[in-house]
């Protein structure tokens, strides 16, 4: 009777190992799959030209995305320009400033705008601004900042509570305004973990593609004004997917590659952050 | 002015949000002396000496009515900027709270520095007598690049009196100072407190009775929000007028 006993339990321990390893499986699966996928046409994509050559017209052989990286880094740093400074300003307030009725009425809005779908956010800057100028990387980087803005100020938020109040008073004891104590001693102490939600932040708008389609839209130059678009990488994939032009294809593939490329960077930053943190 | 009183409290009272945590508060501080402020947990005295600096009010909700004349000015007065308060009252607290990143140097020249001393010089001479007088120096001289973390609880307390000292103010405010140090580094400082009090008017909280006859001239036994006795240290510790305290200094409660 017990070796049965026994003999069940041992075969019950191995069957869920087998089952969890599987649910293991079944999940890196399709993540290996993409990723494979995606370096081995992206690869095949990439060469000299690729970096350095804008949008080749229909028909042309070669060209490249120079102008969508151009593009996407002055569309995220726009971006970043606006919504940093207001994130952070919005953490500094929650964290220091704010009363407790306050706090959660804004973090409820900062929760409302961090999960409203992004086509929206889309809409509402076409609105605002693509109405009035028309479609332009202003428009896309007020729509991609207003993605970062709660991104950034949670950050900011929950590292200034990390900072211990001891470290604030010893400073207020000296003689020290309560702003300068916030700007030079809290925020200070707390610069990596802000500069990582500001990574995370850019890591996110760098792969959001519906705001700026409904706000950018399409071009195929170079950089022209801030109230004239760019070419972006994320829309890139989009627009070149769907065309019939078998080297738009592969330029679109290219431009997911580098695109995974540039988010997993900087995760990785991220992480390296995050790690020093620590010690 | 030849007052010999450095601080004069008259009707403090102080709350958080709806709970009053002083009840009127009459007290003259003495200069060049060391004024003891003891009584059980919860019986305001942190508060009291937080109110002295206007470190009080930093905590929301925190509320404040009477007057602490300074020198002849009510800190409480409209105008009086609470950084110039803070700068002349210095203040150290119950944990050794030294700037854990900073070094020794940053740390002691942190207050001057925020009060526009830039001069390198100027700075090496205060940095070298604070630590001096919080008899800090002989340890650390060697090496003031030293993160201040690095140092024993006990350095680091002293540290953190450099740091106040480094901006020659006219009082000292300690709150429990000792309380998170092994008995050595404490008589380090008791020892301390008595050198200071050459100079300054030095103002510690304690929970702890010996301390307060071992180190102070003066001595106030707060309870449950009220000043109930305060007099020379000797006289309370041997001719009590209330028998609250003397059952508090004799070990009955506390």
């Amino acid at each position: 009777m017990t070796k049965l006993h026994e003999w069940f339990r041992r075969l019950n321990d191995k069957l869920v190992h087998v089952l969890v390893y599987l649910a293991l499986i079944a999940a890196l699966t399709p993540l290996f799959s993409v990723l494979w996928e995606v370096f081995r046409r992206g690869i095949s994509a990439i060469n000299l030209d690729f970096f350095i050559k804008p949008t080749p017209a229909v028909g042309e052989v070669g060209g490249g995305v120079a102008n969508a990286i151009q593009g996407t880094l002055i569309t995220i740093g726009l971006a970043s320009l606006i919504g940093v400074p207001i994130g952070i300003i919005t953490g500094i307030f929650l964290s220091e400033y704010s009363e407790a009725k306050l706090s959660s009425f804004v973090r409820l809005f900062n929760e409302l705008l961090n999960g409203m779908p992004s086509i929206v956010i889309g809409l509402f800057a076409y609105t605002l601004i693509v109405t009035k100028i028309g479609f332009s990387v202003a428009a896309a980087s007020f729509a991609l900042a207003l993605i970062m803005i709660p991104i950034v100020s949670r950050a900011t938020e929950e590292a200034l509570k990390l900072v211990p109040a001891t470290i604030r008073e010893a400073a207020l004891a000296l003689g020290m305004p309560r702003w300068k104590t916030t700007i030079f001693v809290a925020l200070k102490g707390a610069r990596k973990a802000v500069a990582t939600g500001v990574l995370l932040a850019m890591a996110r708008i760098a792969g959001e593609s519906a705001p700026v389609l409904v706000t950018m839209g399409y071009w195929k130059w170079w950089f022209a004004g801030f109230d004239r678009p760019v070419a972006y990488l994320a829309l890139n994939i989009f627009l070149f997917a769907k065309s019939p032009f078998e080297n738009w294809i592969a330029l679109a593939w290219g431009s997911a590659l580098i695109l995974v490329v540039i988010i997993l960077g900087i995760n990785v930053v991220v992480r390296l952050l995050m790690r020093e943190k620590r010690l | 002015m030849s007052s010999p009183y450095k601080i004069e409290v008259e009707n403090l009272n102080a709350w958080y949000g709806h709970q009053q945590v002083l009840i009127d508060i009459n007290m003259k501080i003495k200069d060049k002396a060391v004024t003891a402020i003891m009584g059980p947990s919860g019986c305001g005295k942190t508060t009291f000496i937080r109110c002295l600096n206007r470190m009080h009010e930093l905590v929301p909700r925190a509320k404040v009515s009477g007057k602490v004349i300074f020198n002849g000015v009510n800190i409480y007065d409209n105008g009086v900027d609470p950084t110039w308060v803070r700068k002349r009252i210095g203040m150290v607290f119950q944990k050794p709270n030294p700037f854990p990143m900073m070094s020794i140097y940053d740390n002691v020249a942190f207050g001057p520095r925020i009060h526009g001393i830039g001069d390198k010089k100027l700075l090496d001479q205060i940095v070298r007598q604070s630590l001096e007088m919080a008899g800090l120096w002989e340890e650390v001289k060697g090496d003031l690049r030293r993160p201040a973390s690095a140092l024993s609880g006990g350095q680091q307390q002293r540290l953190c009196i450099a740091r106040a000292l480094a901006l020659e103010p006219e009082v000292i405010l300690m709150d429990e100072p000792t309380s998170h140090l092994d008995p050595i580094s404490a008589a380090k400082i008791e020892t301390l407190i008595r050198r200071l009090a050459e100079k300054y008017a030095i103002v510690i909280v304690t929970h702890n009775v010996q301390q307060a006859a071992r180190v102070s001239d003066y001595v106030a036994f707060f309870y449950m929000g009220r000043l109930v006795e305060y007099g020379p240290t000797k006289e309370v510790f041997e001719r009590p007028r209330s028998e609250l305290t003397e059952r508090y200094v004799t070990g009955k409660f506390g």
